[in-house]
């Protein structure tokens, strides 16, 4: 067999099996190195996979060459391509530009072990996109949790602490939840193959368990994707991590989660659970409506500027849930390209408040009053980043929030409302990143300020990498809107 | 009645989830908060493993000879063993946050570290 059919494995294998080589490395140095090639290695194969996907292939790749449904296969679809690329291009970014911030929060003697906990996040994650097992999921998002609450406990203060245990709470019970449900439907289907699932469960005649199964995954799932209400882990974990964690962590994390809850909704209930869109619209719609305004109103009021961004995050997730809930294909594709598009423009935010951060004493609003004509470049990718942000027109997160007005305008009356609600959002969007924007340039610079340069050239090369990507997807969306179009397309695949 | 009584198993399962759940929910004591958490986890094993109970049947292993045996399904088992070792792996890394906790705060209320956070 060729390397290139091995991909959907090494995918996983890769950072799997670095974490532990960086572990036995120890110096800052040479584990940051080799962390870094790994997560390249793994964005490298994630593009290569996302080619074959956009060449019409769907990707499926049995472990161990045992077949389907007994073996665990992987299944790479396009939006689980997308959410490779997210996974991958998030961690490669923050790797590459972060030595110089993670220096100042992590102590030398530990880096190594924080290394390894980033590979072993990106393992995790990037293993939920590609398998197609059920219970594969719930140990490959255990893998990611568990990890992840280290490299958030990293975090320079203590309040990282408590925000990491009310984290590692909630989100276990969510990952619990998910167990619940997948036992149910493997009590009643005997299988835990998603595709072997969908055709095992249209010959159940007592559904009532499934019925009970896609609510605890539903629940579950939208716990750990930071759904309004169950987002209340959310801000103190962004706000308290490491800087570059949080940009990791707030690019790609809630969007896996997400794509779980599309796969098991739409290609395992849709076509056996009578009037399951229903439902599925019901539940979601009116918790993503409330969590747009709520996130939107919070953020407007919130001082610290990573604390802020967090509320922007649940306001935005909101948007993804939306769309996903109209079920049309119009709006699953607006989901998927908004996924992508935020995590653009969000990551591209977090980074620049890494930068901010090496350079000043603090990220509240006072803190960088002035510091845009200190720091011009980290300024103004900042500012495109924001615009993204807002949808304004020649920016990645336009393209996304224009075609979720279009889908929620052809639901008629219950749309409208859906469209009142993003325009006021966006309307407060454009109240918070400009809170930012005005105490960033037109307020007087402190002393600490005036003596702040620019940010050091790896952090500003990403950060300026980043910006122009929210520019260039904003102009040219081909690529994003392709894959999102076809995984709209596949999700509906089934939907008669 | 009788079929209740079957049931006892899931009983079980929802009576354990509850107080798990409670506990999680109720106290502010954060090793108790793990310790529900960690009854709330033991509750979907016992679903995990009353679930592949197979009436009459025996463990899973083939013999010689013995060709009209009836077995337990094994797989729940072995997903089980996974779970169960996700819900160790959770409950170390609780009890090290609470230490650490501990060290920082000086308490491990949850009440007690909201208030020293807003008192800083």
């Amino acid at each position: 067999m060729s390397l290139t059919a091995q991909l959907p494995a090494l995918q996983v294998v890769v950072p799997l099996l670095t974490a532990p080589l960086v572990v036995l490395l120890r110096t800052p140095g040479l584990s940051w190195a080799a962390a870094t090639a790994a997560s390249l290695t793994a964005f490298a194969i994630a593009v290569a996979l996302a080619g074959q996907v956009l060449a019409g292939e769907v990707i499926h790749y049995e472990m161990g060459g045992w077949p389907a449904p007994f073996g665990i296969s992987l299944n790479i679809d396009a939006l689980g391509s997308l959410v490779l690329l997210l996974v991958t291009g998030a961690s490669t970014l923050a790797l590459v530009g972060g030595r110089d911030s993670l220096a100042t929060e992590i102590e030398a003697g530990r880096r190594h072990l924080f290394y390894a906990a980033w590979l072993i996040v990106l393992a995790g994650l990037s293993g939920i996109a590609v398998t197609g097992d059920a219970f594969n999921v719930f140990v490959f998002m255990e893998i990611s949790s568990l990890a992840t609450y280290v490299l958030i406990a990293a975090g320079p203060d203590r309040r990282a602490l408590t925000a990491t245990f009310k984290y590692l709470i909630m989100g276990t019970i969510g990952a619990t939840f998910y167990l619940i449900g997948v036992g149910m439907v493997y009590m009643m289907t005997g299988t835990l193959n998603f595709a072997d699932m969908e055709v095992r469960l249209a010959e159940v005649t007592e559904l009532r368990p499934i019925v009970v199964a896609a609510g605890f995954i539903t629940v579950g799932l939208a716990l750990k994707a930071a759904m309004f209400p169950l987002h209340v882990w959310l801000p103190g974990a962004y706000t308290h991590a490491p800087h570059m964690v949080t940009a990791f962590v707030a690019a790609c994390s809630t969007k896996v989660a997400i794509y779980v809850l599309l796969r098991f909704d739409f290609f395992v209930f849709q076509n056996n659970l009578s009037q399951h869109d229903l439902h599925f619209a019901s539940f979601l719609l009116p918790l993503a409506l409330l969590g747009i305004l709520v996130g939107s109103a919070v953020a407007m009021v919130e001082s610290n500027l990573k604390r802020l961004l967090a509320h922007s995050s649940v306001a935005q997730i909101g948007y993804i849930l939306l769309g996903a809930s109209l079920i049309s294909e119009a709006g699953i594709t607006a989901a998927a390209a908004h996924m992508f598009n935020h995590a653009l423009a969000k990551g591209a935010m977090f980074l620049a408040v890494a930068a901010f951060a090496l350079r000043l004493s603090g990220v509240r609003l006072n803190d960088i009053a002035g510091v845009g004509r200190q720091m011009p470049l980290t300024f103004a990718a900042l500012a495109v980043a924001g615009a993204s942000l807002v949808g304004i027109p020649g920016t990645a997160g336009f393209v996304s929030k224009w075609l979720l007005l279009q889908a929620a305008f052809a639901q008629g009356t219950l749309g409208l409302v859906a469209v009142v609600v993003v325009v006021l959002s966006s309307l407060a969007a454009v109240v918070y990143v400009w809170r930012i924007i005005e105490a960033a340039y037109f307020c007087e610079p402190s002393a600490e300020v005036q003596a702040a340069r620019e940010a050091p050239l790896p952090i500003l090369a990403v950060l300026l990498l980043a910006a122009a990507a929210n520019i260039y997807f904003g102009l040219v969306p081909a690529f994003p809107l392709s894959l999102a179009e076809m995984s709209a397309t596949e999700l509906l695949g089934g939907l008669q | 009645m009788m079929e209740l009584l079957g049931l006892y198993n899931y009983w079980v399962f929802a009576v354990l989830l509850m107080i798990g759940f409670y506990a999680v929910i109720a106290r502010p004591n954060m090793v108790k908060k793990l310790l529900g958490l960690s009854i709330f986890q033991a509750a979907v094993f016992l679903l995990y493993i009353t679930m592949d109970k197979v009436e009459g049947g025996t463990a899973p292993i083939i013999q010689k000879g013995v060709e009209d045996a009836i077995y337990s399904n094994p797989l729940p088992q072995v997903l089980i063993l996974t779970a169960i070792v996700v819900g160790i792996s959770t409950t170390a890394l609780g009890l090290a946050l609470v230490v650490r906790i501990h060290e920082a705060y000086g308490t491990i209320e949850e009440d007690e570290t909201q208030r020293a956070d807003l008192d800083e």
